[in-house]
């Protein structure tokens, strides 16, 4: 994909902001707003890769991958660039993966108007610094994201959800590999999947029933505590067991951050963007 | 006595028996498993956090560089001491400090040998999932600096997938922690581009793994074809099909010869290649698998499938994998072992071009590697007292490395650049994306006292002490 245009768009000088569908915050307000080319490069089945614009749909992009049986681990809804830049698994995290491990390559464009490139095409490359994994929940902070290639994975033969009030580390303890344990403290979700007889045989030994889906999702703030801390949770929740995300009513508490690190953002982002022109005013670690 | 500052200094900060400079112990510490050397001026055996962040004060304090280094097995020369630096082995820092085995965690000391934490952890049905052919020496840390790989990734990812946290001392001389024990910890995931930075970010100090549940069921296969592009083309079509294996290696005839001589695993010599297939889970699932794995083995010609019948059978199988580095000693004492990445379709007319490469420099070849992640691993064997041989593998060593990438591939799938391909990347990056990553490296090493030299070719900063480079590097 020739992000020429793109780089041109962003430019060098003034201030700028970029935006997809506005799913996950939108542009930073009162600022020249730039969206990342959409569409579809490739898709290589055999090698279970695809390369996109950032500005394409995830909901295209779902649609385009399931004619070859294989889907992303990006959670759906708006860009697949917003939900790179935000960096936000959805709640089949447990079995997928956090977002930033589907990240092959990405190319973006800097704060100079460049296009730049960081990590390959393969699915194993340890050549160079991993700068993916810097830039996936990076806001947009250091680079816009232009175009990228994705690891794809094979869709489920069969998959199902299941309820019930047996304990969430039970479940968590005796299922094998589950793909999601949600717990809202009384009433524990799994999501399982494979082949069916396999599913079958796992909820045999556990009080639970099949379900229609996950539970509706608090969505007053999202938390992320350590997963063995999902006890100590008060209020209206539900949270990933596993995992450590809590979907809460209530906006998380403000966390501590080493001033250390706090130094380590600052130079990170003296270092990408000199004069604060990419999406200025957006602090990641408020985030 | 120039150096005679930092060298007490660093005895008074730790202990006289920690720090040593005596010339037949500095030469120890010369080289890694590379070909590559180096020169240090001491070598610490820290045993704490506040030890190592000592010893990266006192260079720090005296402008010497510093390279941390684990078990000291990377291909790379990426522990290669710079001219004069300070050598932090981590070898005495081999604690495992906790595991979780709900939350599938274990916070361990960088000197932790791979295969122990495994070992440590199996008794809760759990392991820590990359397992480098190096498993049994290398270390956690190490395999964080090179993000490493092996053959199980294919399913379960590299090594940066399986580390949540770092507690780190950056070059300055600050501790900190970065990532979490927590799936979304504020900020920048530093963590993220801390693997895989190969000494050059600082030094971790404890780490905290996330560990993967042993499998129900287990079916490991070896399958032999008539042609190597037989074996290839299966690999790509089982992927294509929906299949993802925990692991699907490939050995070639020469290799699978030398192996048998070794192991006596009764493998299949007479056949031009073999695939070692691993496919694990729950039962029915692995039995539907195994079955959609044979019937495309069929379709390519498959000659014989041989699966493994019990953890001995299998264990057999893995060890004629695992110990092909050893058994090629039975053909030239000395190997070149290289390492590209190129897309699974290509591998057939790579693997073509890989013994034509080999055949044009008059050297022997021998394929071993990771298949299913198109992870090429072409072993030159030569005769280091044969004159003139080297310059031939080192010639033929960089124009696999050159098709590899014209075909789409990259420099390194789990060795690494170290010094080995830094003036390689050029291939592969323009200079504003090498920027790019010097600019990351400056983020976190400012003064480019961290293992310099290594990964960015020169100058791509001047911050960063140049070091010359090592005989035996390819330039």
């Amino acid at each position: 994909m020739d992000l020429s245009a793109f780089a041109d768009e962003v430019g060098e000088g003034d201030p700028v902001t970029i935006t997809g569908l506005r799913t996950r915050g939108g542009p930073v307000p009162g600022v020249r707003v730039v969206g990342a080319p959409a569409g579809i490069d490739w898709i290589q089945p055999a090698e279970m890769t695809v390369c996109c614009g950032a500005g394409t749909m995830v909901a295209e992009l779902d649609d385009a991958l399931l004619a070859h049986g294989q889907c992303v681990a990006i959670p759906p809804a708006g860009t697949v660039g917003g939900a790179l830049a935000v960096g936000r698994s959805g709640v089949r995290r447990l079995g997928y993966g956090p977002v930033r491990d589907t990240v092959l390559q990405i190319r973006y464009v800097s704060a100079a108007g460049e296009v730049v490139k960081a990590g390959g095409p393969t699915v194993k490359n340890v050549s160079g610094f991993d700068l993916c994994r810097l830039l996936v929940g990076s806001r947009g902070t250091l680079g816009f994201l232009g175009e990228v290639i994705l690891r794809t994975r094979p869709r489920a033969r069969y998959e199902q959800w299941f309820c019930g009030p047996v304990d969430p580390e039970i479940a968590l303890g005796r299922l094998y590999r589950p793909v999601s344990v949600l717990w809202d403290g009384t009433t524990t979700w799994v999501l399982l999947e494979g082949d069916e007889r396999d599913v079958e045989a796992q909820v045999g030994s556990l009080d639970l029933q099949a379900a229609d889906g996950a539970p509706p999702l608090p969505t007053g703030g999202r938390w992320s505590v350590a997963p063995g801390a999902f006890r100590e949770l008060t209020g209206e929740f539900v949270v990933e067991v596993g995992v450590g995300v809590v979907h809460h009513a209530e906006p998380p508490p403000p966390r501590a951050v080493d001033p250390a690190v706090v130094a380590l953002h600052e130079r990170l982002k003296a270092g990408f963007d000199p004069d604060g022109r990419l999406n200025p005013g957006v602090d990641v670690l408020a985030a | 006595m120039k150096v005679a500052g930092p060298v007490a200094e660093l005895r008074a900060a730790l202990s006289i028996d920690r720090v040593r400079d005596a010339a037949t112990e500095l030469s120890l510490y010369r080289h890694d498993a590379s070909h590559l050397e180096g020169a240090a001026v001491a070598v610490c055996f820290p045993v704490s956090t506040a030890d190592v962040q000592a010893c990266v004060q006192i260079a720090n304090r005296h402008s010497i560089p510093f390279v941390a280094r684990g078990s000291g097995t990377g291909l790379a020369g990426g522990a290669v001491p710079p001219e004069g630096a300070i050598v932090v082995s981590t070898t005495k820092m081999n604690r495992v400090l906790s595991v979780d085995p709900i939350g599938l965690r274990a916070w361990v000391e960088p000197g932790v040998l791979n295969l122990d934490l495994t070992r440590h952890v199996a008794r809760h049905g759990l392991h820590f999932a990359p397992d480098p052919s190096s498993q049994q020496t290398c270390s956690i840390g190490g395999n964080v600096a090179n993000n490493s790989g092996g053959p199980h990734c294919l399913s379960e990812g590299v090594t940066a997938a399986h580390v949540v946290a770092l507690e780190v001392v950056l070059p300055d001389g600050a501790v900190v922690v970065l990532g979490g024990e927590d799936p979304e910890p504020p900020g920048y995931d530093l963590r993220g581009v801390f693997v895989g930075s190969e000494g050059m970010f600082g030094i971790a100090t404890k780490v905290c793994v996330r560990l993967t549940p042993d499998p129900p069921a287990v079916c490991t296969m070896l399958m032999d074809f008539d042609s190597v592009e037989a074996g290839a083309s299966t690999v790509s079509a089982v992927i294509a099909e929906g299949v993802v294996p925990a692991a699907m290696e490939m050995m070639d005839q020469l290799c699978l010869g030398a192996v048998e001589a070794y192991v006596h695993a009764g493998l299949p010599v007479d056949a031009a290649t073999a695939l070692l297939v691993e496919i694990v889970g729950l039962p029915h699932g692995v039995e539907r698998d195994a079955e959609i794995v044979r019937r495309i083995a069929g379709e390519h010609g498959v000659r014989h499938v041989r699966v493994a019948a019990d953890d001995v059978e299998r264990a057999l199988l893995w060890k004629g994998r695992k110990s092909a580095f050893g058994a090629i000693a039975r053909i030239k004492p000395n190997y070149y072992l290289h390492d590209t990445v190129v897309p699974r379709r290509e591998l057939p007319a790579v693997l073509a071009k890989v013994y034509a490469i080999a055949a044009r420099h008059d050297l022997l070849v021998l394929n071993v590697f990771h298949a299913g992640d198109g992870n090429l691993h072409p072993l030159l064997v030569y005769d280091a007292r044969e004159p003139g041989v080297m310059e031939r593998v080192e010639a033929a060593g960089e124009e696999i490395v050159r098709v590899s990438v014209e075909a789409g591939g990259v420099l390194s799938g789990e060795h690494g650049i170290g010094l080995e391909k830094r003036d390689l990347m050029p291939l592969l990056f323009s200079p504003v994306d090498l920027e790019a990553q010097a600019t990351a490296r400056a983020a976190f090493d400012p003064t480019g006292l961290a293992n310099p030299g290594k990964v960015l070719p020169s100058p791509a900063r001047c911050g960063d002490v140049m070091t010359t480079v090592p005989e035996g590097a390819w330039i």
